[in-house]
């Protein structure tokens, strides 16, 4: 602080704000026509779907300039400490913004269980609800058969559930592949905090490798549930919020794999020194809360 | 140490800005943004303005006289989202970008380039929202709450509703980030939370409430998604779902979202009471507390929008006594502002008269909100035009109210002219009448049991209705001398010194008007006279 000009950044304007905002405009334009044209026709490819490729292309490509830009300048040595704490902020309540979009899936979850379920059932305030409407329709968890199938039978819009998918297979072997990625991103961090690059590095590679490990087994888990199980999207509030929940979860265990992967690429070019390395931190932050809410995702989804 | 003796020392190599197009498209300054997201919200006001206006005309009288009954509900909808998310919301924002860094003695926004993004969103956002009127099946019209199954049996401007609110999502949780980075990290040394002039305590509570809402709209819209397109059943009874469950959780986001909507207004007025009392705000402690407590609360009343849907008793109890509290804190800061001005030196400029009349008509809103707030008595009122006249006491005489006034407040700083204050007097009577005219009598159709949302009416609620208009069509066009008077005022108006007012205080009334492009580029000293007002 003897030299006050030196505690202030800020950067020069730059182009790819507004671009990335017009990328993902033509992405969400995109997907809806596609949808649009889906629901009209059955199909999806055509106009939307190529608008949505344009889309995510662009979004990719300014992803990369983007950050191309801030590594840029973070390796010049123009960030401070003021910066690098700004920066801290913006993930640490990015994070908690991801932690509430996940909430209100699992609010779903639970008021399913806790209250709809039951109710349609006949429980408590329900008793006229099963009544009036499904009144051969009971409350059981996971449910199997929807409400309507009690009527409908096989004319339901829904499909039966034979099975579903027990925690004690495939999703602990992923619990322990998480946890251990937890575990191995952190032998990293240390690492890293004694400069020691190969250490840092066969690390991070290995939990790159059980970040993708864990996607390729959910995916296999899918299949699975598609093709033998009749789990399916389309299954009744028990396939919607399993979906729902693992999927976005998948979808996030991707993109942290993906940025693990960057982190690591930056690592062998020797990007982080034993001071400055936030974009690692950051990176570690977002895999250990991606693997927090597996930790709900197994409870609360698999096993209870 | 004010502001002219750090910036002696280098005054000639900061004051270049960029030129041209490129200096909005590609701005990492606060100012410009934070003009861009006034202006923008300055347009969205007449474009849903005009909606209103239209759904005013078709009230005129009872039968059907100018649109048909689908376009009337579109232009309901769509007036309230284009009124909440790119009027109220954005012009917030704007105030923040402009005023936050001056007032915490920063030389701008913590993350500049993502401040630019989160403006940039809005255009391309609303562009997908009002491109919907010209799809098959025309624009959202099930109302803006979007409750399934109505919703869901929109036309093709679905998915585009969908992603237009994922999209401001988007933008909303960046801006709230940065205000959080910027109020948290850059306040100049010896700014301490409790020196915080009490706008900027508004944002911070305010960004955390958006950080903490924004994302559960998101999920909620999310499932309507896949109901309609992948065959989910979160919001179908037959699959095991629940269309109320929709209900809870966008409720649970839209109650945190009125106070995002009210609690920067709640910021403004503090900063212009004392201003025109001459006086230090009353109770500054208390009013932070009692906007955090506020927020908090906010989290816990959700279910009050919808007691009518037929919830246990138990619930239904919660939420009457948990919305009932929220009267406490707020009662706090009406008090307080009421004590500010107790034996100040008052005179009444325009900011004052805005500030004033939002103390009186908020508190109407406020009350009526009571009201709606026992159960028993929402059984009556639900869903009614006493519903209407609530929520725009509270948004229009309420948010928007102080929104301009803080416009008025701060136009001297921004463009270095004043305004002209009789005219800007008059946009204020015009205005205050008119929208008593307006709202007033709609709580009389309410309790007379007009229902909201219907283009026609049973013939005794006639004389209301005309009369309403009226107000309407006469609150609408006095708006355009707003534009007139903030056009005038950049163009002509007198140079304003850098003081503006004369009981004026803050770090931001040190700097000359209009501010240099980039201010406090050296950490002003704060002391006792340059702290919060």
């Amino acid at each position: 602080m003897s030299n006050p000009q030196d505690t202030y950044f800020i950067p020069e304007p730059s182009k790819w704000p507004v671009l990335f905002s017009l990328a993902l405009f033509l992405a969400f334009c995109g997907t809806a026509f596609m949808f649009n044209q889906y629901l009209a026709t059955g199909n999806m490819p055509g106009f939307g779907s190529h608008l949505l490729l344009l889309g995510f292309v662009a979004v990719f490509y300014m992803f990369y300039v983007w950050f191309r830009d801030v590594i840029d300048e973070s390796l010049s040595g123009v960030y401070n400490n003021q910066v690098d704490i700004s920066f801290r902020w913006g993930m640490a309540w990015f994070i908690f913004s991801e932690v509430m979009f996940f909430a209100a899936f699992f609010g779903a979850l639970f008021y399913a269980r806790v209250y709809s379920v039951p109710w349609l059932g006949g429980e408590g305030a329900g008793a006229a609800t099963n009544e009036f409407l499904w009144p051969a329709f009971e409350n059981v968890w996971p449910l199997l058969a929807t409400p309507d199938m009690t009527v409908d039978g096989l004319a339901s819009k829904f499909t039966e559930i034979k099975e579903v998918i027990p925690a004690f297979d495939i999703p602990a072997i992923n619990t322990i592949i998480l946890l251990s990625s937890g575990a191995t991103v952190t032998f990293a961090h240390w690492a890293l905090k004694k400069n020691q690059r190969a250490g840092l590095c066969w690390w991070l590679f290995a939990t790159v490798f059980l970040g993708f490990l864990f996607v390729i087994l959910q995916a296999g888990e899918y299949v699975h549930a598609y093709n033998d199980l009749g789990l399916t999207l389309n299954s009744g509030i028990y396939g919607s919020t399993f979906f729902l929940l693992t999927g976005f979860h998948g979808f996030h265990v991707t993109m942290g794999a993906t940025m693990l992967t960057v982190i690591l690429l930056r690592s062998i070019s020797g990007h982080f020194t034993k001071e400055n390395h936030f974009a690692f931190e950051a990176v570690a932050w977002y895999w250990h809360f991606v693997d927090v809410v597996w930790l709900g995702l197994f409870i609360f989804v698999y096993w209870l | 140490m004010s502001y002219a003796e750090t910036h002696e020392h280098h005054h000639d190599d900061h004051d270049h800005k960029p030129t041209g197009l490129g200096r909005w498209l590609f701005s990492t300054n606060h100012k410009d943004i934070g003009t861009m997201y006034l202006v923008f919200a300055l347009i969205m006001f007449f474009i849903g303005g005009a909606m209103a206006m239209v759904v005013r005309a078709e009230l005129f009288q009872p039968g059907m006289q100018y649109v048909d009954p689908q376009f009337f509900n579109a232009m309901t909808t769509m007036h309230a989202l284009v009124m909440i998310f790119g009027v109220i919301m954005p012009a917030g924002v704007g105030l923040a970008n402009w005023m936050v860094p001056m007032m915490i003695g920063a030389p701008d926004m913590a993350l500049p380039r993502m401040n630019n993004m989160s403006f940039w969103i809005l255009p391309f956002a609303f562009t997908m929202l009002l491109a919907t009127f010209f799809m098959e099946g025309g624009a959202p019209a099930g109302g803006w709450t979007m409750y399934p199954p109505l919703i869901t049996q929109l036309g093709d401007g679905f998915p585009f509703l969908i992603f237009t609110v994922h999209f401001l999502g988007v933008s909303s949780i960046m801006g709230a980030i940065n205000i959080i980075a910027t109020i948290f990290n850059m306040r100049a040394p010896g700014m301490g939370f409790m020196q915080l002039p009490l706008f900027v305590w508004t944002w911070i509570i305010t960004a955390f409430l958006l950080i903490a809402s924004m994302p559960v709209l998101a999920g909620a819209v999310t499932m309507l998604l896949t109901d309609k397109y992948f065959g989910t059943s979160f919001f179908i009874a037959a699959g095991g779902g629940d269309p109320v469950m929709f209900q809870h959780i966008f409720w649970f986001f839209g109650h945190p979202e009125v106070y995002i909507l009210i609690l920067p207004a709640f910021g403004i007025v503090s900063q212009i009471i004392p201003t025109f009392s001459r006086k230090p705000l009353f109770g500054y402690e208390s009013m932070v507390y009692a906007t955090a407590a506020i927020a908090f609360l906010s989290f816990f009343v959700w279910a009050h929008h919808m007691f009518t849907v037929g919830m246990p008793l138990a619930g239904e109890l919660f939420f009457m006594y948990a919305t009932m509290s929220i009267a406490v804190p707020t009662g706090v800061k009406v008090f307080n502002w009421i004590a500010t001005m107790w034996r100040g030196a008052m005179t009444f400029e325009t900011p004052m008269l805005f500030a004033l009349s939002f103390v009186f008509l908020f508190s109407i809103g406020g009350f009526s909100g009571l009201m709606l707030g026992i159960t028993p008595a929402d059984f009556q009122y639900h869903d009614t035009y006493f519903v209407v006249a609530h929520f725009h006491y509270v948004l229009v005489t309420g948010a928007l109210f102080a929104l301009m006034g803080g416009a008025y407040f701060w136009l001297p700083k921004w463009t270095g002219h004043m305004y002209d204050e009789k005219l800007g007097q008059l946009h204020f009577w015009l205005s205050v009448i008119s929208v008593n005219v307006l709202f007033f009598p709609q709580h009389f159709l309410g309790l007379a049991g007009m229902p909201r949302r219907i283009p026609d009416y049973a013939v005794q609620f006639t004389e209301w209705n005309m009369i309403s208009s009226v107000g309407g069509f006469v609150f609408g066009i006095s708006q355009l001398l707003f534009v007139w008077v903030i056009i005038k005022c950049i163009r002509e108006g007198k140079k304003a010194d850098e003081q503006v007012w004369e009981g004026a205080r803050g770090l931001e009334w040190t700097l000359p008007s209009p501010p240099p492009f980039h201010t406090f580029t050296i950490p002003p000293k704060v002391d006792e006279a340059t702290a919060h007002s």
